[in-house]
C-alpha cells in the first residue's frame, strides 16, 4: 500500500501546483455552473404542462447500467493516474482506452435515451420540466464528451511522445475533471432520476 | 427550408438600418476600423501591432488593450447617453424628439449593457491586469495565454454588440432582457441573440480572468508577502476575483436557457409551457447584484491606493479593510432579491432582503470611514485622483443613502422602476465604479507609459464631471418622486416634468465637456511628453511595489524578485535607504508571443454571429475552429523565451543612470 501510495502520488513542481490549483478552481467555477442548472430543474420539475412526469419516463435500470459505466470509468482513470505516475506508458495507454470506451458507451447510452424521447414526443419543446431535465442532464453529457475528446489528444500524446512531465501533469488534471463530472452524475442520478421516478 | 437559409439563415439586404441616424452610426462602425488598418497600412505598422501587441502575453500590453477598448466603449455608452438625455428633454406633448419609441429602447438597453459590460469591465480588468503583478511582486499572472483569450474573448463580445448596429438591430428589452419580453413571441427580431451572445463570450472571458488572478494572488506573492501584507488594491481584486468565479457562471447559465428557449424551443422562462418567467430574474440578479461589487470593489482599492499616497500616510484601519471586502464578497450574494420587492414573494421574504441590503451598507461605511481617517491629519496633495476621489466620497455617500431607502420594502414600491432608481445607480456606479477607474488611469498612467498626464486639464475634467453629474442626476432624483419611470420615450406636457429634464440634459453637456479636457488632456501630454518623464518610476512617492521600478515597467517587471517584510513595502524601502551594490541578474523566462488568443475568440464571434442569426454552418465552423486552435497551442511544449542575463543588466543600468541624472 505504502509502495503504490508513494509511487502513485503525483508531486507537483511549483510551476505545475499553480495549474492544479488553477484547475480545482476551474471545477469549482464548474460546480457552480451546475448547481445552477440543479437549481433551476428544481424549480421546473413539477412543471409537466401536460406533459408527461419524471415517473412516466425514466426507466431505471437503464440508468443505472449508464451510473455503472461511469463509476467504472472514474476508477480506470484512477489506476491510469497510478500507472502514469509510476512511469508505465502502456498501462496507461490501455487504462486510457478502457476509460474512454467506458465513457464513450455512457455518451451513447445517454444520447440514445435523448433520441427514443424525442421521438416518442416527449422532447424539450413539451414542458418546463423536460426544458431543465435535456439542459442539466445534456450539460453533463457535453462536459463527458469534451473529456472524451481531451482523453483522445492525451492517448496521442503519451503514445508519441511517452510520459513527459508535461504530459503526467496533464492526465492529472484530466483525472481530477472527470472524476468531478462522476460527482456531479451520482447528483443526476439521486436527484433526477431516483427522485424522479419516485411516484408523486 | 431552402438553400438561401442555409447559407444565410435570417439574414438578408433588409436587416440593414434605414434611418438614417443609425445608418450614420454603422457608418462609422465600419469605417473606424477600415481606416484604422488602412493608416497601420499606410505607416507600415500592422506587422508591428501583431507581433508587439495583439500577441502579446505581457499582462501590461494586455491591460493597455483593455483600457483602449473600455476607453472607446465608454465613448460609445456616452454618445448613448446623451441620446437618452436630449430625447427626453424634448420629446414631450405634440414634440416626439430625435428617435423613435423603439430605437430609443434599443439605446437605452445598449447604454446599460455597453456600459457595464464593456466600459466598467473592461476599465476593471485593464487595471488589474497592468498593475496587480507589479503589486505582488511577481513577474506574470498565473496563466499567461488564458489572460490573452480572456482578453480577446472580451473584444470579440465588444465586437457583437457593435457590430448590432451595422446588420440587424439590438435588443430593446432594457440591459437585462426579462422575460417574457426577451423571448421569441415577443421579441422576434435578432436584437436579444446579440444581447445574449455578445454577453455570454465576453462573460466568459470574465470567468477565466477571474480563475487567472485569483490563483495568481494566491500562488504568486513576492516572497514574505503574506496576505495580510498585501497591497488594498490587491486585496479587492482578491475579494472581485472571487465574486467572479461565484457569479458568472450563473451569468452564463442563465443567458443560455434564455438562448435554448428562443432557438430551441424551450420552456425555461416562456409564459406558456410550464416556464416560469420569474426564475429568470432570480437567476439574472443572482448574478447581478454581486456584479455591482465585481465593479466597485477594484475601485475601492484604487481610491485606498490613492488616498494613502496622496494623504501621504498609511492606509488607516488596514485590517478593517479587509474585513469590509469579505463582508461585502459574503454579504452580496444575500440581497439579490431587493431588485424586485414588487414580485410579490411575501412580507418575510422582502423583510429578510431589507434587512440584508441595509446591513451590506456597513462595511462600506466603514470603508468610508476609513478614507476619511486616512487623510486626517495628511499632507493632502490635490492631485485630479484626489479630486476624483474627493467627489466620489460625497457622491458615493449621497448614492449610498438612497440606496438605503431603496431597501425598505414598502418605499421601494412606491420608487420601484423610477427615476429615482436611474439617479440612485448611477450615483453608485458613476462615482463609485467610474470615478474609481479614472482616478486609477491618471495614478497608473506613468506606470504604464513613461510620462505623467497634464494634472491641471486633468482636474479640470474631475470638475466637470462632478458638476455635471449632480446636475445630470439630481433632477432624475426628484423626478422619481413625481413619478417618472424609467425608459420613458415620451411624456405628457401637463406633467410639469420638462424643466427637470432639460436641466438634467444641460448636466450631460457638463459632463461631455468634462470627456472634452479628457482628449484634450491625453494630447497634451502625449505632445508634452518629454516634459513630463517619469525618470525615477516612482513620480508620486508612491508606497507600493510597482513604484520601485522604472516607468514603463519592463517586460519581466522585476529583474531580481522582491522580498517583503512589512505593508507598505517599498515605503518602507525607501525608508531604509534604497540598496547600493548590484544585484546579481540572472536569465528570466516570460512566456513568447501567441496567435492563439486573437484566433480562438475571432472563431467564437463567428460562432457567436451564427447562433444570432442562425447560420448553421458558420457555428460549426466557429466551434471547430476553437477548438482546433486550442489543440494545436497546447501541442506547444515550450512557450517560453529567455530574456538573457546581460540584457536585464544593459535595461536596469540604464535606468538606474538615468534616475542617478535626474537625481
Amino acid at each position: 500500500m505504502s509502495d503504490l501510495a508513494k509511487a502513485g502520488t503525483f508531486k507537483p513542481e511549483p510551476e505545475d501546483s499553480k495549474t492544479v490549483f488553477g484547475f480545482w478552481v476551474y471545477l469549482m467555477t464548474d460546480c457552480v455552473l451546475f448547481a445552477s442548472l440543479f437549481a433551476v430543474y428544481a424549480v421546473l420539475h413539477g412543471n409537466t404542462f401536460g406533459g408527461p412526469s419524471g415517473h412516466d419516463i425514466f426507466d431505471l435500470s437503464y440508468v443505472l447500467t449508464e451510473t455503472l459505466l461511469l463509476l467504472t470509468s472514474s476508477f480506470t482513470v484512477g489506476l491510469a493516474t497510478i500507472a502514469a505516475g509510476q512511469r508505465k506508458q502502456k498501462q496507461v495507454l490501455a487504462l486510457l482506452a478502457l476509460t474512454f470506451t467506458l465513457g464513450a458507451s455512457f455518451v451513447f447510452m445517454e444520447v440514445h435515451e435523448f433520441h427514443h424521447l424525442a421521438a416518442i414526443g416527449d422532447s424539450w419543446r413539451v414542458s418546463g420540466f423536460l426544458s431543465s431535465y435535456f439542459t442539466l442532464v445534456g450539460t453533463h453529457g457535453l462536459h463527458i464528451t469534451v473529456g472524451l475528446l481531451w482523453m483522445a489528444i492525451m492517448m496521442i500524446k503519451v503514445w508519441r511522445g511517452g510520459l513527459t512531465s508535461s504530459s503526467v501533469k496533464r492526465l492529472t488534471l484530466l483525472s481530477m475533471f472527470w472524476h468531478f463530472l462522476d460527482v456531479v452524475w451520482i447528483f443526476i442520478f439521486t436527484i433526477v432520476y431516483l427522485m424522479g421516478a419516485m411516484p408523486s | 427550408m431552402n438553400f438561401g437559409f442555409l447559407l444565410l439563415g435570417k439574414l438578408n439586404w433588409n436587416q440593414i438600418p434605414t434611418d438614417p441616424l443609425t445608418r450614420g452610426a454603422a457608418v462609422f462602425v465600419v469605417l473606424a476600423p477600415i481606416a484604422l488598418v488602412a493608416f497601420l497600412l499606410y505607416t507600415k505598422r500592422l506587422k508591428w501591432l501583431w507581433k508587439e501587441w495583439l500577441t502579446s502575453l505581457d499582462p501590461k500590453k494586455i491591460g493597455v488593450m483593455y483600457i483602449v477598448v473600455a476607453v472607446l466603449m465608454l465613448l460609445r455608452g456616452l454618445s448613448d447617453a446623451t441620446m437618452i438625455r436630449t430625447q427626453q428633454a424634448v420629446s414631450v406633448g405634440a414634440a416626439h424628439g430625435i428617435i423613435g419609441a423603439d430605437q430609443f429602447q434599443q439605446v437605452v438597453s445598449a447604454h446599460g449593457t455597453i456600459m457595464i459590460f464593456f466600459a466598467a469591465m473592461g476599465l476593471m480588468f485593464g487595471l488589474i491586469n497592468l498593475v496587480l503583478p507589479l503589486q505582488l511582486g511577481s513577474r506574470d499572472v498565473a496563466f499567461p495565454f488564458l489572460n490573452s483569450v480572456a482578453f480577446w474573448l472580451f473584444a470579440g463580445g465588444m465586437v457583437l454588440i457593435n457590430l448590432s448596429l451595422v446588420i440587424g438591430n439590438f435588443s430593446a428589452d432594457g440591459w437585462l432582457a426579462y422575460p417574457p419580453l426577451s423571448e421569441l413571441q415577443f421579441s422576434t427580431t435578432v436584437g436579444v441573440d446579440y444581447w445574449i451572445w455578445a454577453l455570454e463570450i465576453a462573460g466568459i472571458g470574465s470567468l477565466l480572468s477571474g480563475i487567472n488572478f485569483f490563483v495568481t494572488i494566491i500562488k504568486m506573492r513576492a516572497k514574505g508577502m503574506n496576505l495580510m501584507k498585501m497591497p488594498m488594491f490587491a486585496w479587492s481584486v482578491l475579494g472581485t476575483m472571487a465574486l467572479v468565479m461565484f457569479a458568472f457562471p450563473i451569468l452564463t447559465v442563465t443567458l443560455t436557457l434564455l438562448f435554448l428557449d428562443r432557438t430551441l424551443g424551450m420552456h425555461f422562462f416562456t409564459a406558456a409551457g410550464g416556464g416560469n418567467a420569474m426564475m429568470y430574474v432570480n437567476l439574472i440578479w443572482a448574478w447581478g447584484h454581486p456584479e455591482v461589487y465585481i465593479l466597485v470593489l477594484p475601485a475601492f482599492g484604487i481610491y485606498s491606493e490613492i488616498v494613502a499616497t496622496f494623504a501621504h500616510k498609511k492606509l488607516f484601519g488596514y485590517a478593517s479593510m479587509v474585513w469590509a471586502i469579505w463582508g461585502i464578497v459574503v454579504l452580496s450574494f444575500t440581497v439579490w432579491l431587493h431588485h424586485f420587492f414588487t414580485m410579490g414573494a411575501g412580507a418575510d421574504v422582502n423583510a429578510f432582503f431589507g434587512i440584508m441590503t441595509m446591513i451590506i451598507a456597513v462595511p462600506t461605511g466603514v470603508k468610508m470611514f476609513n478614507w476619511i481617517f486616512t487623510m486626517y491629519r495628511g499632507r493632502i496633495t490635490f492631485t485630479a485622483p484626489m479630486i476624483w476621489f474627493l467627489g466620489f466620497v460625497v457622491l458615493f455617500t449621497i448614492g449610498g443613502v438612497a440606496g438605503v431607502m431603496l431597501a425598505v420594502p414598502p418605499v421601494d414600491f412606491q420608487l420601484h422602476n423610477s427615476l429615482f432608481l436611474v439617479a440612485h445607480f448611477h450615483t453608485m456606479i458613476v462615482s463609485g465604479v467610474l470615478f474609481g477607474y479614472l482616478a486609477g488611469l491618471s495614478y497608473w498612467f506613468p506606470k504604464a507609459f513613461g510620462f505623467k498626464l497634464n494634472d491641471r486639464l486633468g482636474r479640470y475634467a474631475a470638475y466637470c464631471w462632478i458638476g455635471g453629474f449632480i446636475l445630470a442626476f439630481v433632477p432624475l432624483y426628484i423626478l422619481g418622486f413625481m413619478g417618472a419611470t424609467r425608459r420613458l420615450d415620451h411624456y405628457d406636457a401637463s406633467l410639469g416634468w420638462q424643466p427637470l429634464f432639460i436641466v438634467a440634459g444641460v448636466g450631460v453637456a457638463v459632463i461631455c465637456l468634462g470627456v472634452a479636457f479628457q482628449v484634450l488632456q491625453f494630447v497634451v501630454s502625449i505632445i508634452q511628453r518629454d516634459k513630463n518623464r517619469d525618470i525615477t518610476g516612482d513620480p508620486w512617492n508612491g508606497r507600493t511595489l510597482e513604484w520601485s521600478v522604472a516607468s514603463p515597467a519592463p517586460e519581466y517587471n522585476f529583474a531580481v524578485l522582491p522580498e517583503v517584510t512589512t505593508r507598505d513595502a517599498f515605503w518602507e524601502t525607501k525608508r531604509n535607504g534604497l540598496p547600493k551594490e548590484e544585484p546579481k541578474y540572472t536569465d528570466i523566462s516570460v512566456p513568447k508571443n501567441s496567435g492563439a488568443g486573437p484566433i480562438i475568440a475571432l472563431f467564437a464571434t463567428l460562432l457567436g454571429f451564427g447562433m444570432v442569426w442562425h447560420i448553421w454552418w458558420l457555428t460549426v465552423i466557429g466551434l471547430l475552429g476553437v477548438i482546433t486552435t486550442f489543440i494545436v497551442r497546447s501541442m506547444d511544449e515550450h512557450p517560453e523565451r529567455i530574456i538573457a542575463a546581460e540584457e536585464v543588466a544593459a535595461i536596469e543600468r540604464a535606468h538606474l543612470k538615468a534616475k542617478e541624472q535626474a537625481a
